[in-house]
């Protein structure tokens, strides 16, 4: 069949005269082990891949997070390139043009929208993104406005934007490719319509507040509290099929390989899934490049281009990442004996000590106790290097505490059912195993709860509850009409329209006193006046009894108030405008009557409290009034689809640009932009890391089922319940997080509470760690869940095969 | 036979039909050697000087009895037995090669006279393993040689039945 | 509906395919109780395939098995899963020991399995263990004791239901002929005691003198050896 060819002669010599240990020796060991994880078979395959797949997600997470600088970088810069350059000033001119802002709301989405009228028949700068400016009745649109408009979702927006859409907004336009943009051209606008005059774009200084100390804070922690998962994470994708790998290893003993030649072909191994984790991170990263386009998040979305992190960060990831899996897997080893003839196991392993575990967190927590009282919303300054050290220190301490306390309780563990018994006794002969599968998730879950406990606490200082009833009105609307007819007339169509139910509707204007400026003042005093029926009245004030033609006055309402005079009963008022801006005096004197009562201010529907004086239609005469502001709360009927929409859309027709109007919706909270935008990317990022987390358990989770195939094929025929088996793999991910997650609970607790002392607060919401841990329950279900059908492939009898 | 009653001989002089006796006990078994047997045997051994006559005695009126002791002769015959290997045997089943031969020749199943074979090996394998366990050190000692020996030929009989294709060939049936 | 008066366990005509080859094809047999049933055959063969279709670990493509008047080859799963919880035992060649679980634990596992009460298994578990000579390994891990005790565990785990079928998969494959010899004495001498049948697949003769009569499978078909004598 086959010729018999002569072996070839292979002399054995020791050459390697310079040991084991010899800068060659360990070259040599590190491209065997490299060749090893390539051509190690299916199974040394399959562990290299799912070491790289591994290690590179955690790859991507690190440069998608280290180019989130450079995304806000360039939105911010893409937005201050748009930005009006101001020349209000400066007179027409042939490169002049006028402009007015004109954003709207559709659903939770701004639209941000820009009228433009060119004045000169020169060469107008256009905005970034475009070649000229668009001509009246038509506008350029962003790629997602345009979708929108075109599809049926867009329809309500369609009929608020009446203009032609004649161009597209380039991306140098745009803060990301999912904004919703657009620029119009009209001839409606006047030097005192418009929002201004400019000659350009851009070039304004940039005026950039910066991060207030409690959020420098919260940024920090979070940090932290979100990529050092993904550190435990990446060192856990190191050792995926650790057990297979060290088999291999001795049969390498077995054909003359020393133990530390083992070693470094162990590390060798490691360090390939590691290089080929960078690749596929970085492959991964492209395509999220790709990918993030395609998403927005909370209004902000990012062109591929903005995703490039900067490359000291890269290539900080491409040395800390190979280097960690050489220590990692050094680090392994060193409990593991590999044997020539099978891998021994220190089967009565060092007793964990206990002192230096809780020494580190508590370390960590001594260091960040040293800032106590250090951080105020006023500081822009924190000493974050001591406050990260402590953080992590307490957080990593956590880590390290965790294989301590599992082993502990494990230890204790007996009785129960058979399911329960197989998972403690499991348990209890490699505790270690299993509290390193779930490191991860309990330092994310500690270092969400210390982020949770300092978020609820501080909350109050970047969220105001603005006292609006939700019930009562749902958009204020208030726009700028020529006189009093005209605002009493808006105000009956916003009545009349599309998905309104009802409406507190008033007549707001400025008023001064009459006479000269009193001395040493440089200005008219002014106060407000404002004029409704007696059912809109009494939403603003507590009236004792109204009819038409009654006036009320009410004192200052708060410190925050602009007015500058609080006339009383008797008093005249000068009603033509503001005399300051040199409207209209002396001759539109009205006197307040002399039975004025003086009223408490109430918080209106919208949640806001009006001062002044407030007057029946009857009691003063609205076609005197100069440019008052017609002001509606408007009760929306949800029985209609798309109330809100419906009701924009009156609100743009009635009062269209460049009738000054404002239209905002009604909100029970105001939030602090800055806040809002840290904890929606807060919750982004401790999705992600959830996630990754959970892709590792469930890792850990297949391989240590696969090792049992045969045991869990003899428990079959044995009779066990395909239940009892299921629920003992239940138990085994549950024992140990249930207590990685109280350990967690503790940790960040404590830790949440030192940072607060910083802030100078104290905890006051004891629960905050209740959807953490919900969401760490939930992970549980979801690993047991999705191990559950290969498990019960296993279960299949096929197992009792011999192989 | 020879050497092992000169082994018997080597703890001491005995009569006949004490080594009768003794060899019964050690190795006899299934069936109790004939006096004359030992008898004819001891003649030998004399002869050949492996043997001496250490007394005789006459009992009142039964037959003499020659009390046989071991020469140094002997001593060292039953060395150099022991010491040296016995002749593996090469062809134990040389009869049964021959029928299989032959049942593949005259067409008749060589696969049914091997599995025939088989069962009866194993049915002897099960009253050895049966008195193995009945019996004491000694018998299970022996019964293991026995089954041992069965279990190579029962191997055998495996191989021969996996390759009676080809061996028909090779027969030119 | 027995097809073989008097078997306490039959087969007939079963038929198992894995992928393109035939594991079964047409096998049939019966055991009585208390008797010891040696099933031999080259490797390959399908021996195993017919102790796991015997025992309800698999159900057969075809064919009817009969254990106490009903048909295992129909049987629900869960009824076949009760059925080796409660009426059989099993002892494989390797690998068949909870690493982590005691020795005792180990062979009271069975037990607990159908339901039984922690110490009542242990104490069951014991007395198996003394009868099997390995009390002493009880309270020692599978890993820490030799291959003929392990295997000892292992029988004393298929005894302790009182099972009234053992099928024992190469219950000696990974011992020494001493050890095996031992374990095989052990084990048809528990089976006698207590009426039970062995189903006893092994490639080894004398492994098979054992039992009281042996059946060979050859390319997934039976042949009685009684029958043919």
């Amino acid at each position: 069949m086959s010729q018999l060819t002569k072996p070839p002669v292979v002399m054995v010599t020791e050459t390697d005269t310079d040991g084991a240990g010899g800068v060659r020796g360990w070259v040599r060991e590190l491209a065997l082990g490299l060749r090893f994880a390539v051509t190690g078979g299916r199974r040394g395959w399959i562990r290299t891949a799912l070491t790289a797949f591994g290690v590179g997600l955690g790859v991507a997470m690190l440069l998608v997070a280290s180019s989130i600088p450079q995304m806000l970088e360039n939105r911010d810069g893409r937005g201050d390139a748009r930005q009006i350059a101001k020349y209000d000033s400066e007179k027409a001119s042939d490169r002049s043009f006028l402009y007015f802002p004109n954003n709207t709301d559709y659903h939770d989405i701004t639209v941000t929208g820009m009228l433009l009228q060119a004045e000169g028949k020169g060469d107008i700068a256009a905005p970034p993104g475009l070649t000229e400016l668009p001509k009246p009745g038509e506008m350029a649109v962003s790629p997602a406005l345009a979708e929108l408009l075109s599809s049926p979702e867009g329809a309500l927006l369609k009929d608020r934007l009446p203009y032609k859409i004649t161009a597209t907004i380039g991306d140098t336009g745009l803060t990301g490719p999912n904004e919703l943009a657009y620029y119009a051209g009209t001839s409606a606008l006047t030097e005192a319509s418009a929002g201004g005059r400019s000659e350009g774009f851009g070039g304004g200084p940039r005026f950039s507040e910066p991060l207030n100390g409690i959020l420098l804070l919260i940024v920090l922690i979070a940090f932290i509290a979100l990529l050092l998962p993904v550190a435990v994470f990446i060192s856990s994708a190191v050792r995926f099929g650790g057990e297979q790998r060290d088999r291999r290893l001795a049969a390498l003993r077995l054909v003359g390989a020393d133990r530390s030649m083992a070693n470094r072909i162990a590390a060798g191994e490691s360090l390939c899934g590691a290089l080929l984790g960078l690749l596929v991170g970085g492959g991964l990263f492209t395509l999220a490049r790709h990918w993030a386009s395609e998403v927005t998040v909370w209004d902000i979305s990012a062109f591929p281009s903005d995703l490039s992190p900067a490359p000291a960060l890269i290539a900080l990831v491409a040395v800390a990442v190979p280097a960690a899996a050489i220590v990692v897997t050094l680090f392994t080893l060193r409990s593991v004996s590999i044997e020539p003839l099978g891998v021994v196991r220190n089967s009565t392993p060092r007793t964990r000590k206990v002192w230096w575990r809780v020494l580190m967190p508590v370390l960590g927590l001594v260091l960040l106790l040293t800032q106590t009282g250090s951080i105020s919303m006023g500081g822009t300054s924190i000493n974050s290097l001591l406050i990260g050290a402590g953080a992590l220190m307490v957080l990593v301490g956590i880590t390290v505490l965790l294989p301590w306390l599992v082993e502990a309780v494990v230890k204790r563990l007996d009785g129960g059912p058979v399911a329960w018994q197989l998972a403690t006794r499991r348990l209890q002969l490699s505790s270690g195993t299993a509290a390193r599968a779930i490191s991860g998730i309990v330092v994310a879950a500690a270092g969400a709860i210390a982020l949770q406990t300092l978020f609820s606490s501080v909350e109050g200082n970047f969220i105001k509850p603005t006292g609006a009833d939700t019930e009562q009105a749902h958009l204020h609307v208030s726009s700028q009409v020529r006189d009093g007819a005209e605002a009493r007339a808006k105000l009956g169509q916003y009545a009349d329209s599309r998905g309104v139910a009802g409406l507190v509707g008033i007549v707001e204007s400025t008023a001064n006193q009459t006479g000269p400026k009193p001395a040493g003042e440089e200005e008219f005093l002014f106060t407000a006046l404002t004029v409704g029926d007696c059912a809109s009245l009494r939403q603003l004030a507590k009236l004792p009894s109204c009819e038409d033609g009654d006036v009320f006055t009410v004192d200052k309402v708060d410190k925050y108030d602009q007015y500058t005079y609080y006339p009383r009963a008797g008093q005249k008022l000068s009603l033509g405008g503001n005399r300051n801006h040199g409207d209209a005096g002396e001759q539109l004197a009205w006197q307040i009557p002399a039975d004025a009562k003086r009223v408490k201010a109430l918080i209106d529907p919208s949640g806001e409290r009006t001062g002044g004086v407030l007057a029946t239609p009857s009691a003063v005469d609205l076609a005197k009034l100069s440019k008052p502001w017609a002001t509606a709360m408007i009760k929306l009927d949800f029985k209609t689809p798309n109330a809100m929409e419906h009701a924009r859309n009156a609100v743009a027709e009635l009062a269209p640009p460049p009738q000054p109007t404002t239209v905002r919706e009604i909100e029970l909270n105001e939030v602090n932009a800055k806040f809002a935008g840290i904890r929606t990317g807060l919750l982004i990022g401790a999705t992600a890391t959830m996630a990754l987390i959970a892709v590792s358990l469930l890792v850990t989770t297949l391989e240590q089922l696969r090792d049992r195939k045969r045991l869990l094929a003899v428990l079959m025929a044995f009779g066990a319940r395909r239940s009892t088996l299921c629920w003992s793999v239940l138990w085994q991910t549950a024992v140990p997080i249930g207590l990685g997650l109280a350990l967690a609970t503790v940790g960040g607790m404590l830790l949440g509470q030192v940072l607060l002392l910083m802030v100078g607060t104290i905890a006051t919401d004891w629960l905050v760690f209740l959807p953490i841990i919900g969401v760490g329950a939930g992970l549980i279900l979801l690993i047991t869940l999705l191990s559950l059908p290969p498990l019960w492939r296993m279960m299949r009898p096929d197992g009792l095969r011999s192989e | 036979m020879g050497h092992t009653l000169l082994g018997l001989l080597e703890s001491g002089p005995r009569h006949g039909y004490d080594l009768k006796r003794a060899f019964d006990e050690k190795f006899g078994h299934d069936r109790p050697v004939h006096y004359g047997q030992i008898y004819a045997t001891m003649s030998r051994l004399l002869k050949s000087g492996l043997v001496a006559i250490d007394g005789v005695e006459s009992g009142g009126g039964g037959p003499e009895r020659k009390r046989y002791a071991i020469t140094e002769a002997g001593i060292s015959d039953v060395g150099q037995w022991l010491g040296r290997p016995e002749k593996p045997q090469p062809y134990l089943q040389s009869t049964l090669y021959t029928k299989v031969v032959l049942a593949l020749v005259t067409g008749r199943s060589a696969a049914g006279l091997l599995d025939t074979q088989r069962a009866e090996h194993l049915r002897m394998m099960r009253i050895l393993t049966d008195r193995k366990r009945g019996g004491d050190f000694a018998d299970q000692l022996i019964c293991d040689h026995a089954l041992f020996h069965m279990e190579a030929d029962l191997r055998w009989l495996e191989l021969t039945a996996a390759r009676l294709d080809r061996l028909a060939k090779e027969v030119g049936a | 509906m027995s097809a073989y008066p008097g078997s306490l366990l039959w087969a007939q005509d079963l038929r198992k395919v894995y992928g393109p080859t035939p594991a079964l094809d047409g096998a049939s047999f019966s055991v009585r109780a208390g008797e010891v049933v040696a099933v031999m055959g080259p490797s390959g063969s399908g021996k195993s395939t017919l102790l796991h279709c015997l025992a309800g670990i698999i159900s057969p493509d075809s064919g009817s098995i009969g254990y106490g008047g009903q048909d295992l080859a129909t049987m629900s799963d869960a009824r076949r899963s009760a059925l080796r919880r409660s009426e059989f035992g099993f002892v494989f060649q390797f690998g068949q020991l909870v690493p982590e679980l005691t020795c005792t634990e180990n062979v009271a596992l069975p037990l607990r399995l159908a339901g039984v009460g922690r110490k009542e298994a242990q104490r069951a578990a014991l007395e198996w263990m003394a009868r099997l000579e390995v009390a002493e390994v009880g309270d020692k891990r599978p890993g820490e004791v030799s291959g003929g005790q392990g295997q000892r565990v292992a029988v004393a785990r298929a005894l302790v239901t009182s099972p009234r079928v053992i099928f024992a998969d190469e219950p000696t494959g990974a011992l020494d002929s001493l050890n095996g010899e031992r374990v095989m004495q052990l084990l048809t001498d528990a089976s006698r005691e207590t009426d039970a049948a062995v189903v006893l697949v092994t490639h080894e003769a004398r492994v098979a003198a054992y039992s009281d009569r042996e059946i060979v499978v050859r390319d997934g078909k039976v042949r009685d050896m009684a029958g043919t004598v």
